[in-house]
């Protein structure tokens, strides 16, 4: 870990700005996973701009009948707020499924969606990895892909979003607000907020340098059963090797987001109106440029199997 | 602000440009003590702790959050010490293992894990225990876990909550079938 | 004292204390996080600086050259001591791999440099300036591959198992050719990582000439001799002391490069160091379970009596690396007269494969019971039945010797009885609770009985304080408690008025922790001394040793009593002894045994699987803290559930190394996949295994649990996995549609 200068802000402006105005600086919030990476010098800020003074951390009610979550609300308080637990299960379910209680007492809602991939090689300084060092080529395509992404990647990174929350979220259709230094605001929906890594694996999301987000909203709360199902290899405390975010009806209708097969939650809304017609006819369609390598082509059938799990679940 | 020496610097000549430790001073409560500390910006909360304050109870099992074993009660929450800064917790208020009870003076759960045979090695235990104490409050209060059945319900303490939520300690010698018989008695003689 | 005779009777006999299910003497330490570890001792070396290990980025080749410059400029740093500054260190006990010197690379994250400086943070970020040059050269990766060439070598694992490279009974291929039914199949275990929870660690100070360690090591003695040879010194200028030792499974057997590089970095820099490895390093910088691949063969006449056996497995090493002896049970485990085992090592430049929880045993049985499983099936037996049919009271290799206690059938029959064993459909598939297919299994559990020269030296002073002195070490096993608990009974006193220290180098050398050894083992060494101590009390207080009663803190023979205090009355009364094992631990065969029963269920859509109940039944001589041996048991049967679901070390085989080298990436088991665990211990005493009629249970309880796991998987889907561990991708193929 490099050292670095530590400020602590009490407007979200004056942190966007603090960012925007210093070489090599970085938000913290949570810190779960950025001080894991700062350890092993996969990040190297020189400043870091804590925003946990900023407030931020309430869930409030929108006009528009859905929520407004503080880009520093907890994953733990989230996942326990009344109106989440009872209007958007969904979220609740993969926020509770993520990490661990400490982690997610820590973790913030902003610092879940930017959490970077957990691809062995990314985490091995000593190896190739384009995300982490670009042009160092991409070891996994070789190498050990177990976990990786089976579409979506490219031939310069085949790394996973790791995270649950997002995955919720995609199929929420949440939206992202942020600040930048100079204080204007964006709202980016998430569909658009990961990016795919094409050439440019370095690049997770489309945060510009110093964007600052202030929260996610949802809309209004969508009628179903409300499903997270994780699979992974134990039964706490591990990134999912694919995961389903749903809200489905009796039939089957709804919308689904799947997780742990791309670099972003991956969720094909033409796909959608097949879903009463079974998990096979919506994967066949969500996967069908899939990509995978030897080690994780499994994940197709494992999503399929998952979505059918999720099914029988709505129509019970 | 915490962090003194960052916050003298003007804008746009703050971040440090050389290998020096940057100091910053913070000051929190451990275990109902003020300790008042000048640190190097990248001291973890663990490291304050083992190092600084020379309370080593607190284990460092992997230094990423990937084991529970330096899990603290900070303002009332379990957290990963080690993947926390020291100086983003001024005004604090830290509870270690060595705050929840001693040698001669044991926490209930302390002396339930003893009872119960809930640790065999013992360097995850001060975070099974940490944390054990953390669950039982987090349950009381209502917060649910991935094995809630009805999330718009209350959580009950049962064998299945308790290992979910102890799931980020992980215990290579394999105690957990104890560390659950343990905190299941200090749960039940609370209720 | 020699152990030359079966025992006769002895206070231990009494069982006051011992055999009393004691709540552990260190339970308040452990709890409260006082117990000091070697990373922890500022008490003892205050103001140590801070030793930052750099691992090798590549898995074979030489080091060029390492520019230190700007690491030594960096703030804090006090001293920077590279391989290439240092002369190849030599090997201490059981070491394969070379730890430190040299410009060699022989494995992934072999220690090339240690960076001290005055904290931590700083010897961490300056380890990130040290700039390495390497010349890469092509290394052997693969297992499947470098199989074909591999060759017959004989081993001993060092921990209790292993045998000639081939060793033939009868005419195998004979016998497997006439048999009418037959199994013939090949099986696969993965490369396992310790875990241990405290990293390897050491602090170590200088005084002159002197040095001492407080590390994290298991075997004082070894570490204590490996230690003087490394760095070319007396063994009485060194001293190691590890009176808590945060879980070793194996994996701290031997001196590791933490304690090489504590000593050089103290040296050098003229003050206290202390390293431990960082978490991502220990994986591929230390060592691991081996991988095998094991092919069994077993023919049995209809009614189901093996004619013929075998058990081949081959493993991969380093050079100067053993196999895996994967198929030792295999000569101990069940009759038929025609036999075969043969353990074949690859070259592989992967890191040092060595001993881990029941090495050999551990891969071993989770294979061997699988194909019995298979082949009760093909019989058309029931397994438990197929198990009792072949049980042999003789070693199957060596007829003429008998094993002292064999209750593997009490084991089986008890229980298939408390686990519900009759209740299971013998066809897989079948059972269905919701979402979950359910199924059991069981295995055998076999492991043998080392014993292991212990020695200890025990005080009694003036207050009737016992205390007792031994290098043994408590890695979470119990033997804080045991060994007070022995002293207790032999001295008649209560357990709080007993001090037990353990871990000093400068204390008698002990059998240490390995092998399932130390409980016996160590607590014979302290019954010796004890033996020794009461000879002592006695001709102070006028006593005939041999009439002398040792009770309830008097010394009593006749009509007389006196106080044990008052025999110390004039100073301390000191004894010392080892126990040495002689030819009575040979002329039968010591071994443990046990019953493996699991219930999982399996996700009918995900295939995920999740064990809901497991019991172990026990035959394990006398159990000296029927608590601590419980949890020596569990604990097992939660390593081999790892080994049996999830535990894998992913092998990059073109970069040469373990990819998933954290905790996250190597995952262990958690709470949520443990469900409450049952253990039941045979009433048992042996007398052939030392004066305490005691054996080792702590690798018994991972000894056939990953077996009975498959083959509760099978039971639930009818799928068959013969490669370990069973995660979903290798049954989602052939699992029935869920609906």
């Amino acid at each position: 870990m490099k050292s670095f200068t530590y400020e602590r802000p009490t407007t979200p402006a004056e942190a966007a700005a603090a960012v925007a105005g210093t070489p090599d600086a970085k938000f913290i919030a949570g810190g779960t996973n950025l001080l894991d990476l700062m350890k092993l010098q996969i990040e190297t800020p020189r400043h870091l701009v804590d925003v946990n003074g900023l407030g931020l951390d309430t869930v409030e009610p929108t006009g528009e009948g859905g929520l407004r979550i503080g880009a520093l609300v907890r994953n733990t308080d989230l996942a326990a707020h009344p109106r989440v637990r009872k209007d958007y299960g969904v979220l609740a379910r993969a926020l509770l499924a993520g990490a661990s209680g400490q982690l997610r007492n820590k973790a913030t809602t902003a610092g879940n969606l930017l959490q970077r991939t957990r691809c062995p090689y990314f985490y091995d300084t000593a190896q190739g990895c384009n995300k982490r060092q670009p042009g160092s080529g991409c070891s996994a395509l070789d190498g050990v892909s177990r976990q990786l992404a089976v579409i979506g990647g490219s031939a310069a990174c085949i790394a996973t979003h790791p995270g649950d929350m997002a995955v919720a979220m995609r199929v929420l259709d949440a939206t992202v607000e942020t600040v930048d230094g100079a204080g204007t605001e964006r709202r980016i929906p998430i569909a658009e907020f990961h990016r795919l890594p094409g050439d440019e694996p370095q690049r997770d999301t489309t945060l510009k340098p110093g964007e600052l987000i202030t929260a996610v909203t949802l809309p209004k709360p969508v009628p179903g059963t409300h499903i997270y199902r994780k699979v992974r290899d134990r039964a706490s405390y591990a990134y999912a090797l694919v995961s389903v975010a749903a809200i489905l009806g009796k039939n089957g209708s709804g919308h689904v987001a799947f997780g742990g097969v791309a670099h972003k939650p991956w969720r094909v809304e033409a796909a959608e109106a097949d879903l009463p017609k079974g998990a096979k006819a919506v994967a066949t369609q969500v996967f069908a440029d899939a990509k995978p390598t030897h080690e994780n082509a499994y994940k197709l059938k494992l999503a399929e199997r998952t979505l059918g799990a999720a099914l029988n679940q709505a129509r019970a | 602000m915490v962090g003194a020496t960052a916050a003298a610097a003007p804008a746009g000549a703050r971040a440090a440009r050389t290998d020096e430790p940057v100091l910053a001073r913070v000051t929190f409560t451990v275990n109902g003590q003020r300790r008042d500390l000048e640190l190097d910006t990248r001291t973890s909360l663990l490291d304050a702790a083992r190092e600084h304050l020379h309370l080593t109870g607190s284990k460092k099992g992997c230094d990423h959050g990937q084991c529970g074993a330096c899990t603290m009660i900070v303002d009332g929450r379990r957290i990963n010490a080690c993947l926390t800064l020291a100086v983003m917790h001024q005004g604090a208020e830290i509870v270690t293992i060595e705050g929840l009870g001693q040698p001669d003076h044991l926490h209930p759960m302390q002396a339930a894990f003893v009872r119960h045979d809930g640790y065999q090695c013992g360097y995850c235990t001060p975070g099974q225990i940490c944390s054990g104490v953390a669950v039982l409050e987090e349950i009381e209060a209502g917060i649910p876990s991935h094995v809630t059945a009805d999330l718009e319900a209350a959580p009950q303490v049962t064998e299945a909550e308790i290992r979910e939520r102890m799931s980020g300690n992980i215990c290579r010698c394999g105690a957990y079938s104890n560390i659950v018989e343990a905190m299941t008695e200090v749960a039940g003689s609370r209720a | 004292m020699k152990f030359d005779t079966p025992a006769g009777p002895n206070p231990i006999d009494r069982l006051k204390v011992v055999g009393r299910p004691t709540d552990r003497i260190d339970g308040k330490y452990k709890t409260t996080g006082t117990a000091p570890y070697a990373y922890e001792r500022h008490d003892a070396a205050p103001d140590a600086a801070y030793g930052y290990v750099l691992g090798s980025a590549i898995a074979k080749g030489r080091v060029r050259s390492i520019d230190t410059a700007s690491a030594r400029q960096a703030p804090g740093v006090i001293a920077v001591v590279t391989t290439l500054d240092t002369p190849r260190i030599e090997r201490g006990v059981m070491n394969v791999a070379y730890l430190f010197g040299g410009d060699v690379i022989q494995h992934y994250h072999q220690a090339i440099a240690v960076v001290v400086a005055e904290t931590f943070e700083q010897a961490r970020a300056a380890s990130f300036l040290v700039q390495v040059d390497y010349a890469p050269e092509a290394g052997a990766f693969d297992l499947a591959a470098a199989a074909k060439t591999a060759e017959p070598v004989p081993a001993d694992s060092g921990e209790g198992s292993g045998g000639d490279g081939e060793e033939r009974v009868g005419d195998f291929e004979g016998a497997f050719a006439q048999a009418p039914v037959t199994l013939d199949a090949t099986y696969t275990t993965a490369d396992e990582s310790h875990a241990m929870m405290e990293p390897h660690a050491t602090t170590a100070a200088w005084d002159g000439d002197r040095v001492t360690l407080w590390t994290s090591n298991q075997m004082i003695g070894w570490g204590h001799g490996s230690i003087a040879k490394m760095l070319g010194l007396p063994k009485a200028k060194v001293r190691l002391d590890a009176p808590y030792v945060g879980g070793g499974f194996g994996g701290k057997l031997f001196v590791r490069a933490d304690a090489v590089l504590a000593a050089l970095a103290a040296k050098a820099t003229g003050r206290a160091v202390k390293v431990a490895l960082t978490r991502p390093l220990i994986a591929n910088n230390t060592t691991h379970r081996p991988a095998t691949i094991q092919r069994v063969r077993i023919g049995a006449t209809r009614d189901g009596t093996i004619t013929a056996i075998a058990h081949e497995s081959t493993s991969g090493n380093l050079p100067d690396g053993d196999p895996e002896t994967a198929v030792n049970q295999t000569k101990f485990l069940y009759a038929g007269a025609n036999r075969l085992t043969a353990m074949k090592l690859a070259h592989l430049d992967l890191p040092e494969g060595n001993a881990m929880r029941a090495p050999g045993e551990a891969p071993g049985l989770a294979v061997l019971e699988i194909a019995m499983d298979e082949m009760a099936e093909k019989l058309g037996l029931d397994p438990v039945a197929f198990r009792i049919r072949n049980d042999s009271q003789v070693v199957p290799t060596q007829p003429d010797l008998r094993f002292s206690q064999r209750d593997l059938v009490g084991c089986l029959t008890l229980g298939a009885e408390r686990f519900g064993w009759a209740k299971r459909n013998p066809k897989p598939g079948q059972v269905r609770d919701g979402q979950w297919l359910v199924g059991l299994g069981m295995a055998a559990a076999f492991r043998d009985n080392m014993v292991m020269k212990s020695g200890a030296r025990v005080r009694l002073d003036s207050r009737g304080t016992v205390t007792v002195e031994t290098d043994m070490t408590d890695i979470g096993t119990g033997s804080y408690t045991i060994i007070a608990q022995t002293a207790a009974e032999m001295m008649g006193v209560s357990l709080d008025q007993v001090v037990v220290r353990l871990g000093d180098s400068d204390f008698p050398v002990s059998s240490g922790s390995g092998g399932q050894f130390g409980a016996n083992s160590s607590t014979a060494g302290v019954y010796a001394a004890c033996v020794k101590l009461r000879e002592a009390v006695a001709q102070k207080l006028g006593f005939n040793a041999t009439d002398a009663v040792f009770e309830a803190g008097e010394v009593r023979a006749g009509n007389r009593a006196i106080p044990l205090a008052e025999s110390a009355a004039g100073g301390d009364l000191v004894a010392e002894d080892t126990i040495e094992f002689g030819k009575v631990s040979k002329e039968q065969q010591v071994s443990t045994f046990g019953a493996h029963f699991v219930e999982v269920g399996v996700d009918a859509y995900t295939a995920e699987v999740r064990v809901r109940r497991m019991l172990a039944v026990c035959a394990a001589g006398r159990i000296l803290n029927p608590k601590s041996a419980r949890s020596q048991v569990i604990g097992g049967m939660v390593m081999g559930t790892g080994a049996a679901l999830m535990e894998e070390l992913a092998v990059d085989t073109k970069r040469g190394f373990f990819a998933n080298h954290d905790l996250a990436g190597y995952e262990v088991p958690v709470h949520a996949d443990i469900p409450r665990q049952e253990v039941i211990f045979l009433d048992e005493v042996d007398p052939r295994s030392s004066p305490m009629k005691a054996k080792g249970v702590g690798e018994l309880g991972i000894s056939g649990i990953a077996a009975a796991v498959a083959n509760a998987v099978y039971n639930a889907t009818g799928i068959r996995v013969r490669d370990y561990p069973l995660t979903l991708d290798k049954l989602l193929d052939r699992m029935p549609d869920a609906a």
